[in-house]
């Protein structure tokens, strides 16, 4: 019943998002369907990534959208077209999308598994809290990629920052 | 009604994905196609926490977290070009951006 819910939180926000004119209303659609996306999340017991998805992504990247929005003038954009009529090249890329995901996923071997419920693997997931595993599984199994994000996030840090400045005078 | 199964989010993951693609490719703000990129990366995190579920393990929801921190790195570099570009070029649609193209 939630299922349904927050699917329809996630895919009307979704298609709301790449149809609105202005870019402010583009963004608290985009807030809807996130908000969606971390319902699903809390649906399949993932409390951590809720928590990541609400904190980091409704906080921290539309708050940073919002910020760009404000600081660009888009009032002129939005009065130009919004679509760039690519719309044979869009079509053919969805059908091509749609049918490699379909076929990939009904040739799948585990295919027995993915239609039954949920629920009924819930009981394999009991024992210690998510966050904890997750923790478990971060800082041992996945140390290497979790410094490697972090080096990843500095170069972005420094990136934007030399990219956003302006042109500082004695040059 | 039917109880929810792994089929369910991946039809859902793979509708989300499709609807951010087309927003890519259609739209010609720049804000708006960065917005379709969110939604394209979320897409893909359904899937890791579902098929996670699914094995009763938690490595999805591990990798779900880098693509959370690879999705706010895109983010913050993608509009820093964009500030940098509209004060270049005063623009922020993508086609209007075609010094390379003849």
């Amino acid at each position: 019943m939630f299922f349904y819910i927050f699917a329809l939180l996630t895919l009307g926000g979704g298609i709301l998002t790449i149809t609105r004119r202005n870019a402010v209303h583009s963004a608290i659609a985009l807030i809807v369907s996130l908000l969606g996306v971390a319902g699903l999340y809390l649906l399949q017991q993932a409390e951590f990534l809720f928590a990541v998805q609400i904190v980091l992504y409704i906080g921290g990247i539309m708050v940073l959208f919002l910020f760009v929005i404000m600081l660009v003038n888009l009032d002129e954009a939005a009065k130009q077209a919004q679509f760039n009529g690519a719309w044979a090249v869009c079509l053919a890329c969805l059908v091509g999308i749609g049918a490699e995901v379909w076929w990939f996923v009904s040739r799948s071997s585990s295919m027995a598994a993915w239609h039954k419920p949920l629920a009924s693997v819930a009981a394999a997931v009991k024992g210690s809290g998510n966050t904890e595993r997750i923790a478990d599984s971060l800082f041992s199994e996945y140390l290497l990629p979790f410094e490697v994000a972090s080096v990843l996030l500095l170069v972005a840090v420094v990136g934007s920052v030399f990219m956003a400045r302006k042109e500082s005078p004695q040059e | 009604m039917q109880s929810i199964t792994t089929m369910h989010y991946v039809v859902l993951a793979g509708a989300l994905f499709l609807i951010g693609t087309m927003g890519v490719l259609t739209r010609r703000n720049i804000v708006i196609i960065l917005m379709s990129i969110e939604l394209i990366l979320n897409a893909v995190n359904i899937n890791l926490v579902t098929f996670s579920r699914m094995y009763g393990g938690v490595q999805g929801q591990v990798f779900a977290i880098f693509v959370i921190a690879l999705a706010v790195a895109e983010a913050a570099v993608g509009l820093g070009i964009l500030i940098a570009m509209f004060r270049n070029k005063g623009t922020v649609l993508a086609d209007e951006v075609d010094l390379l193209k003849w």
